[in-house]
């Protein structure tokens, strides 16, 4: 079953291959991944569509949440959270059929972000199902090139945010090693 | 305040100082040449292995026998991905150790520069995290974050990836005083209602068994495991990584359970009415066919890691904790509430004499012969010698099970083994590292003729630092668990699995300068072993046993466990 796990996590080297790698290490193919920086840049949000077996999804987020750099990894295939999706769409238009690409755009809330006499590139937001009768139609006006961003999710639930503390660290301080 | 200036390679090693590192196992290379340079006035003994795999299981033998975090270190490219299966193999038991490996200077990284791989990507599965370090100002951090890491929480093994110039360039260093890993969050303490109600639990059970695994011994939980099983009077198992945490002589004990588990561990577990499993992880090994593992029991399943709890077998009470911290919560809230013992004492005693029944029913015996030494008879005469205090660090096969059935002991960390990853060549390294961390010690590295093979490198440095490890070769001349399978499942096609052409164990040993023999003879075998131990030095005693033994009780692979296979056929007489 397909299922959006969003992460917390830091914004570090290798982090996003210990997320991806617990993934592929089973065998489970990534639908969808995004990331970007948080309002903290040294953190960042990432939102994963996966191809889980329905029995491990919880120990998929278990495994998650024990990444050192993983902060939180939560299950947002069910519950309150919105899911959008950006597609970008290329549509190679006629002459004649350019008003009617338009008006249809405008149906789904598309936006025209270039415009050329080869055609449009548009540019619409919505849930996936809604983006694919959208790419379905646009197909109907000839050849369009798509490509789309993958699931960004939020949660709208107030989870709490479980960090570690700093651990003093009680290091004998006397050195050893002579100094150069 | 600038702090000291120093050298990435000597702020590693001031670093290991004070994590109070005494040892560190490894082998030098191009990269790592300047941290050799800077070892060459460190107080920190470095001892020289023969394989980079090796280094791997000493710094977890040593972490074994000691609880201590051992360290191993290798160079780039095939150092660091002849660690790899040490890694892995410290990660599957949880074994805290810290691999400090060197990575091609940080403009050549991806340039596939001489001796380069690519150690981070690689190791990332293969261990509970790792660092690539390219600037000597992250290095203390690195350092300690991974000491931090390996040592905490269900423990395991960290690597720090350090490029050359890294090791080269001067920092100025400053001690670090507090670590902050935000996402890094260790459950210790346990659930105070989960916690009552297993209390709870086990005054109700009238049929309770205590399933204990590696975490008692990691968490340093055996006094507290032994007061739980003298308070409720609970049958207990101990799997392979927890053997030891229970006295193997104490009256409750009853072996391992699993796939050659007795025949009580394995009755004992299919029917209790509450499994409390401590520190275990439900490995396949133990289950069996899950569907029929433990059905009528209610399970406490008490672990460290939160993704161990209801992976396998979903708990009745899970409670996330330190085992040793669990245990004195649940034995306090036990008894304030000691009241309610009596209420099924006699019919946890009339469980403990059905135990005891199949106990004797099918005893874990060594066979003898006569004219031939039997692998069980070895074990049996090695465990008079240790009389449960040896160290004994096996390699993996039959005689790891053998080892595992009829050697008794009475102290945690005395029995190491792979038991997760089952690598063959674990033995004499893993032996070599108990040594070092417990030179008062008799050590026995019990291998079989493959697995001994395996690690033959490493006699140079046994004899090197004149180790009087006991090496004790299990020679059926087959790989022989191997045979064994090929013998029940495959029609006895022993494909690839005679090893013919052993060495000559006396020039072998001789070779390097130390005793070896071989025995053949069942009389001869108590005082071969005698001597072997009387020997001041290392000593490589070459037992020819029996070859066609079988490791039983078996479970077959997706069997239930209480559907044992419990012998040999016996021969049919005919007429």
């Amino acid at each position: 079953m397909l299922q959006l796990i969003s992460l917390l996590m830091e914004n570090k080297p290798g982090a996003l291959m210990r997320v991806t790698g617990l993934l592929s290490s089973r065998g489970y193919n990534i639908e969808s991944l995004t990331v970007a920086r948080t309002l903290d840049p040294e953190l960042s949000r990432m939102s994963i569509v996966v191809d889980v077996e329905p029995n491990q999804c919880t120990q998929v987020i278990k495994q998650m949440n024990k990444l050192v750099n993983v902060l939180q990894a939560s299950d947002l295939t069910e519950g309150a959270a919105v899911r959008r999706e950006l597609v970008l769409v290329r549509v190679r238009a006629q002459m004649q059929n350019r008003t009617a690409i338009l008006k249809e755009a405008e149906i789904f809330g598309a936006r025209a972000v270039d415009s050329s006499v080869e055609g449009f590139a548009l540019e619409a937001t919505g849930d996936p199902e809604k983006l694919d009768e959208f790419i379905d139609v646009m197909r109907s006006y000839g050849e369009i090139e798509v490509t789309r961003s993958g699931m960004v999710a939020v949660s709208l639930e107030n989870k709490k945010l479980k960090l570690a503390p700093p651990v003093h660290k009680d290091i004998e301080v006397e050195s050893t090693s002579p100094a150069a | 305040m600038p702090g000291t200036l120093m050298s990435g390679a000597q702020t590693v090693l001031e670093c290991l100082t004070r994590e109070k590192v005494e040892i560190i196992f490894g082998y030098p290379g191009g990269v790592t040449l300047p941290f050799y340079d800077a070892m060459y006035d460190s107080p920190i003994k470095h001892v020289l292995v023969r394989h980079e795999q090796n280094a791997a299981f000493a710094a977890q033998g040593y972490s074994r026998a000691t609880g201590k975090v051992g360290v191993c270190c290798a160079t780039s490219g095939p150092g660091a991905t002849n660690l790899v299966t040490g890694l892995v193999d410290a990660m599957m038991d949880s074994i805290p150790i810290v691999a400090i490996t060197g990575q091609v200077t940080s403009k050549l990284i991806g340039s596939d520069a001489f001796q380069e791989a690519d150690t981070f990507g690689i190791t990332r599965s293969g261990t509970k995290h790792n660092f690539l370090v390219k600037n000597v100002a992250d290095l203390p951090r690195a350092i300690h974050e991974a000491f931090h890491i390996a040592s905490t929480g269900r423990p395991g093994p960290v690597l720090v990836d350090i490029t050359k110039d890294a090791f080269q360039a001067q920092g100025h260093y400053t001690p670090v005083t507090s670590i902050h890993l935000p996402g890094y969050r260790v459950y210790t303490e346990g659930h105070a209602g989960q916690i009552r109600r297993a209390a709870q639990a086990m005054w109700e059970a009238k049929r309770p068994m205590i399933y204990a695994g590696g975490g008692i011994i990691h968490s340093g939980a055996h006094a507290e495991l032994q007061e739980l099983v003298e308070l409720l009077g609970a049958p207990t198992v101990c799997t392979l990584m927890g053997l030891g945490g229970l006295p193997s002589n104490h009256p409750n004990f009853i072996s391992l359970p699993g796939m050659h588990g007795s025949y009580a561990a394995n009755m004992g577990m299919t029917e209790a009415d509450l499994l409390i499993a401590l520190g275990v992880r439900f490995d396949d090994r133990v289950t069996g066919r899950l569907a029929a593992f433990a059905p009528h029991a209610k399970v406490i399943h008490v672990d460290i890691d939160p993704a161990e709890v209801g992976k396998i077998r979903n708990p009745e009470v899970p409670i996330v904790g330190d085992v040793k911290k669990v245990l004195v919560k649940i034995l306090e809230e036990m008894k304030a509430t000691i009241g309610e013992k009596a209420n099924h004492d006699a019919s946890r005693e009339g469980w403990r004499r059905q135990i005891d029944e199949w106990k004797r029913e099918h005893p874990l015996e060594p066979s003898m012969s006569p004219d031939a030494i039997k692998p069980q008879h070895l074990m049996a005469e090695i465990d008079r010698l240790s009389g449960g205090q040896a160290i004994v660090a096996s390699d993996v096969g039959q005689h790891q099970m053998w080892a595992a059935q009829l050697i008794k002991f009475h102290h945690p960390r005395l029995w190491l083994n792979s038991g997760g990853l089952g690598s063959m060549g674990f033995g004499l390294p893993s032996a070599i590292g108990a040594q070092f961390a417990r030179p008062d010690k008799l050590v026995f590295a019990i291998c079989g003729d493959g697995g001994f093979q395996m690690s033959i490198p490493e006699l140079a440095t046994i004899a090197n630092h004149s180790l009087p490890v006991k090496i004790i070769v299990m020679n059926n001349g087959y790989l022989g668990m191997i045979r064994q399978w090929q013998e029940l499942f495959y029609n006895n096609r022993l494909s690839q699995a005679k090893l013919d052409s052993f060495p000559n164990p006396e020039k072998l040993a001789g070779a390097y300068g130390f005793k070896g023999r071989t025995v053949e003879s069942p009389r001869e075998l108590r005082s071969a072993l005698e001597d072997a131990v009387r020997e001041p030095g290392p000593y490589l005693l070459n037992v020819k046993v029996t070859p066609f033994e079988n490791v039983f009780p078996m479970v077959p692979a997706g069997g239930a466990i209480n559907e044992m296979v419990l012998g040999p056929p016996q021969p049919v007489e005919v007429a």
